[in-house]
């Protein structure tokens, strides 16, 4: 047995790289899982190319996953690696310069022949392991696919390319005996994955074990590395990414209202994830319909809250774009209904793979006429729960349609989750409308309550009978109107309505710091974790700076305006081109400052720190 | 689920219980009017408590049809009426849903949600109100309009091939196919209750006159001097005749349809005649195709009835099937479960 240093560490920030048919993405979430288990505190990002199989083993093949794993508090996954793990040429050469100088180096070096070499572009297929270029980290090469084909070879029923196929498992199984893992999770994992494939698992599970062992007898391996537990609040944990957490938020709103949801939807990335796990649920009487295209996905949508259903869609920016229109009849017909719109990079297709706050003038303004309709945005994987439940009750409460916005960094990436138990969940009442009230014959589908509110009247009820539709209709009987004076007073109702919601929406609360200051930085969505952790940071060196992010977008917790008056300037950082600071600067007349990257990935800690420590210094 | 307060009851019903108290707005002497009356003729026939009954319309001139009646309804948006009653059928399956579109409607700008309803089966009745022309928009060539055809927007002649509705449906498998017209009010409440009847996606064209933008279009079928020689109305396991006794019919010369001439003398007879079969899908591929235009020389005459009827699962009952069995299998979905998945981890 050979004696091993065994090396607690703080905190990791591992990358696991390699061509987009490699099956790095589930090395990466198996490891997350593993490592999420023990009560270490993570965040991911996965980035992967939009096509499924890139040309192999060139640069625009590369998928990588990337995982920041700690004992304290993680908000991000970092902005520079500790570890590379590079399955080939391309994928070194990729993830390269986001590697901490001095950085581990995890290569397989059957991925570095000459082919490899030239498809990466390395001049004259002059190996980089080789050439010194590598020197200041420390590189550990091993012949992963020729160790996996070695371990398979009695399996002779297997053709190259299965066993090739395994080799992501040996990475990983070496990867375990690195950090002092079991490999318990993981099998547990292909045993379910390939239940009915029992050579695919038996193999899968023998290269697994085969790299822990690897790691295990080869000498050179001095050192384990541990990370302990997080000091996380109390409590039940699991692992969740986005999309789930927003599938589960849509089916714990279903229980808690006692209405049944209709998904209507077209697949498009990356949203398509929430169809396929609420398609699992059909034991919850979700209703999935994987409708012809965008436009219809809506309607049937429509077509089922009309009916009394929890109607709701799900999609991306383009889709929102299609759907338009519809959401415009949902407005007019008011009832309830919610978009889910993960962003991508736009415009256009734009970068389906890549994260971007895209769409949050599209959600507030992108429709036809005076349009309003409430928007909440999702700040990490966990909150998507807590938003989703939100959006489904102002939903039914306030019968309109609600836009949620979420992104494809917060859809795909994993973080711990502290999930509620169902008695703890508040019930989100319903009122289908039964009868007629005192003194009517017959319907009155626009009379309306205190909060403008009008009857969800929904076909079946006897003696409710009556029309709703597009046209611009008469207050209160809901019949068809083209007179000037009414359409004005339905524009202002309609509009009232949606800014009565904040009068019944919690107080923004602060992120961090204290409710004035100097710097105000103001956040939604998935620049959460960035703009909390720049924030903890520069406080910690005594600035006097404060971060309130956004969840409550139309409308604005009332308390919105009070707070950013209440500040010397307020920084926006978003992954766009500036949205939320235009409608800040148009509804506050403050003169903020934006921080804007549009490049398909999340702000660095580094370069807005940078960024703010500047801007402070302006002040004085 | 959404409680039906008052179960189904059969009362006695008018077509003026159908009616609603709002002005109608459609041109004086519209094609529009009498399909309105049959429609509200037929649905009292139908036993089917009036809160039960949906309309739901796009947009266009026909699309105007819930406002007048006094069931639930919907004006929708520009060719979606059907995606919206898709939703509504889904999850409500014992509504009787009417859609109520037009050439433009559900052939142009909806063609896509069209032949989707039609290949899922929703059962639903889908009412094409066909003028082959866009009214409400003023007068611009439809889908269906013929070639060569002058109007505002296509003032040297539309140069696009027309759509052959039938021939559409059938080719996304419709399960019911028929044709009417407003000017035969019998035939077309017939066809109401046959669209009615049937279980599945019940496609029905009724030809419309459009007074005011392509006045007489449909003609040549309606009035009195032509209709027929010009038409064939079918009837299942009956001969394919026509003319005024009867004296012609349709014989299958191989795959194709010919007329022959049964006048005394004549070498043929009505047993050389093709035999309608609803349930015919050969048979009904080679009706919608009788479809050439009436100014050719020798065309054949137009058919208008049920061309197709068989049955075939709806996606809504198969929808409901799944549900029911994933909770027989999984049980009751639990709220707990779900939300603490297989792996936790506690923090203390
Ligand atoms: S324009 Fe034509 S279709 Fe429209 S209402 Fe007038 S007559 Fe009827």
């Amino acid at each position: 047995m050979i004696q091993r240093q065994q090396e607690t560490l703080k905190d990791v920030i591992i990358k696991f790289a390699g061509d987009s048919g490699d099956g790095m993405q589930l090395t990466g979430q198996q490891f997350t899982n593993n490592t999420a288990l023990l009560g270490i505190d993570i965040a991911t990002f996965p980035d992967f190319p939009a096509e499924i199989r890139a040309p192999q083993g060139t640069i625009a093949g590369v998928s990588g996953f990337q995982l920041h794993f700690s004992s304290d508090q993680v908000f991000t996954p970092g902005d520079y690696c500790d570890v590379l793990v590079a399955m080939n040429a391309a994928a070194l050469k990729t993830h390269l310069p986001t590697l901490k100088k001095g950085g581990k180096i995890i290569v397989d070096i059957d991925g570095f022949d000459s082919k490899n070499l030239r498809l990466a572009n390395y001049p004259n297929e002059i190996s980089p392991l080789t050439n010194g270029s590598l020197e200041g980290y420390q590189v550990i090469q091993i012949a992963i696919t020729k160790l996996t084909r070695t371990c398979l070879q009695e399996i002779v029923e297997l053709s190259v390319k299965e066993r090739d196929r395994a080799k992501n498992m040996f990475t990983l199984g070496f990867i375990y005996w690195m950090y002092g893992r079991t490999l318990d999770s993981t099998i547990a994992f292909l045993k379910e994955r390939f239940a009915k494939k029992p050579l695919i698992l038996d193999s899968n599970i023998k290269v697994l074990q085969a790299g822990y062992n690897y790691g295990d007898t080869t000498e050179t391996f001095t050192t384990q590395y541990h990370v302990e537990k997080a000091h996380l609040p109390k409590g039940m944990y699991r692992n969740v990414t986005g999309n789930q957490a927003l599938a589960y938020g849509i089916i714990a709103a279903s229980v808690q209202s006692g209405l049944p949801v209709f998904l209507g939807s077209y697949p498009i990335t990356p949203a398509s994830d929430i169809l396929h796990e609420l398609s699992k649920h059909k034991n919850f009487s979700v209703h999935t319909f994987q409708a012809e295209d965008e436009i219809a996905a809506i309607s049937s949508a429509i077509g089922a809250s009309y009916g009394g259903y929890l109607g709701m869609t799900t999609t991306s920016g383009p889709g929102v774009a299609l759907k338009s229109e519809a959401i415009g009849l949902a407005v007019m017909l008011e009832i309830p209904l919610i978009i889910f719109d993960i962003q991508r990079g736009g415009p256009s297709t734009g970068l389906p793979t890549k994260t971007e706050q895209s769409d949050l003038l599209q959600a507030y303004y992108g429709r036809n006429g005076e349009c309003p309709l409430p928007v909440v945005a999702a700040a990490t994987p966990a909150d998507c729960f807590a938003m989703v439940f939100e959006a489904i009750r102002i939903a039914i409460q306030h019968m309109t349609p609600v836009m949620f916005l979420s992104d494809g960094y917060i859809a795909n990436g994993a973080a711990p989750w502290k999930f509620p138990n169902s008695k703890d969940l508040p019930k989100i009442t319903v009122n289908f409308k039964k009868e007629l009230d005192e003194g009517e014959t017959k319907l009155m589908p626009y009379k309306r309550n205190e909060q403008l509110v009008r009857p969800w009247a929904v076909p079946g009820v006897k003696g409710l009978e009556h029309r709703i539709g597009g046209l611009e209709k008469q207050n209160i009987t809901g019949n068809v109107s083209y007179d000037g004076e009414n359409h004005q007073k339905m524009v202002k109702i309609r509009q009232a309505k949606v800014d009565n919601i904040a009068h019944l929406l919690p107080d923004q609360k602060m992120d961090a710091g204290e409710d004035s200051g100097d710097i105000l930085v103001l956040g939604w969505g998935s620049t959460y974790g960035v703009i909390q952790s720049v924030v903890l940071a520069l406080r910690a060196q005594n600035m006097h700076i404060s971060h309130v992010h956004l969840r409550y977008i139309r409308p604005f917790p009332k308390n919105l305006g009070v707070i950013l008056k209440n500040f010397k300037k307020v920084i926006v950082p978003e992954i766009n081109n500036g949205q939320l600071i235009k409608i800040i600067r148009d509804q506050y007349l403050i003169d903020a400052k934006g921080y804007n990257k549009i490049m398909g990935i999340p702000i660095s800690k580094s370069e807005l720190f940078a960024f703010i420590e500047d801007e402070h210094r302006t002040l004085f | 689920m959404v409680e039906t307060l008052n179960p189904p009851q059969s009362s006695v019903l008018t077509a003026k219980d159908f009616s609603s108290d709002q002005e109608i707005r459609w041109c004086p002497g519209c094609g529009d009017y009498s399909i309105l009356a049959q429609v509200q003729k037929v649905l009292p026939t139908l036993g089917i408590p009036k809160e039960q009954v949906v309309v739901i319309s796009g947009i266009g001139c026909s699309s105007r049809f819930p406002y007048y009646m006094d069931t639930y309804g919907m004006h929708s948006i520009h060719g979606r009426a059907t995606a919206i009653a898709s939703g509504l059928k889904a999850t409500r399956p014992e509504l009787s849903i009417w859609i109520v579109s037009g050439d433009g409607d559900s052939l142009s700008i909806g063609g896509n949600h069209t032949i989707h309803l039609l290949r899922r089966n929703f059962d639903v009745n889908f009412l094409i109100f066909n003028n082959q022309i866009y009214g409400l928009t003023k007068g611009q060539y439809s889908p269906t309009s013929e070639v060569n055809k002058i109007t505002k927007s296509t003032p040297m002649g539309s140069i696009d091939h027309p759509f052959n509705p039938l021939a559409l449906a059938m080719g996304a498998d419709a399960s019911f196919v028929a044709r009417s017209m407003d000017r035969d009010p019998k035939h077309l409440q017939a066809m109401l209750t046959r669209a009615h009847k049937h279980k599945g996606t019940s496609f029905l064209e009724i030809y419309q006159n459009c007074n005011i933008f392509n006045d007489g279009a449909f003609e040549i079928f309606t009035e009195k001097n032509t209709k027929a020689n010009e038409t064939l109305f079918l009837e299942h396991g009956k001969p394919l005749l026509f003319g005024a006794t009867n004296n012609k019919g349709i014989r299958l010369d191989g795959l194709k349809p010919v007329v022959i001439d049964l006048d005394k003398g004549s070498t043929w007879s009505v047993s050389d005649c093709c035999v309608h079969d609803e349930q015919d899908l050969s048979k009904a591929q080679i009706l919608v195709r009788m479809f050439d235009s009436p100014t050719h020389e020798d065309h054949l005459p137009r058919p208008f009835g049920v061309f197709y009827d068989v049955l075939r699962p709806c996606y809504e009952d198969m929808l409901k099937q799944q549900i029911e069995q994933a909770i027989k299998d999984k049980g009751v979905g639990d709220l707990n479960k779900l939300l603490s998945g297989r792996e936790v981890w506690q923090i203390d």
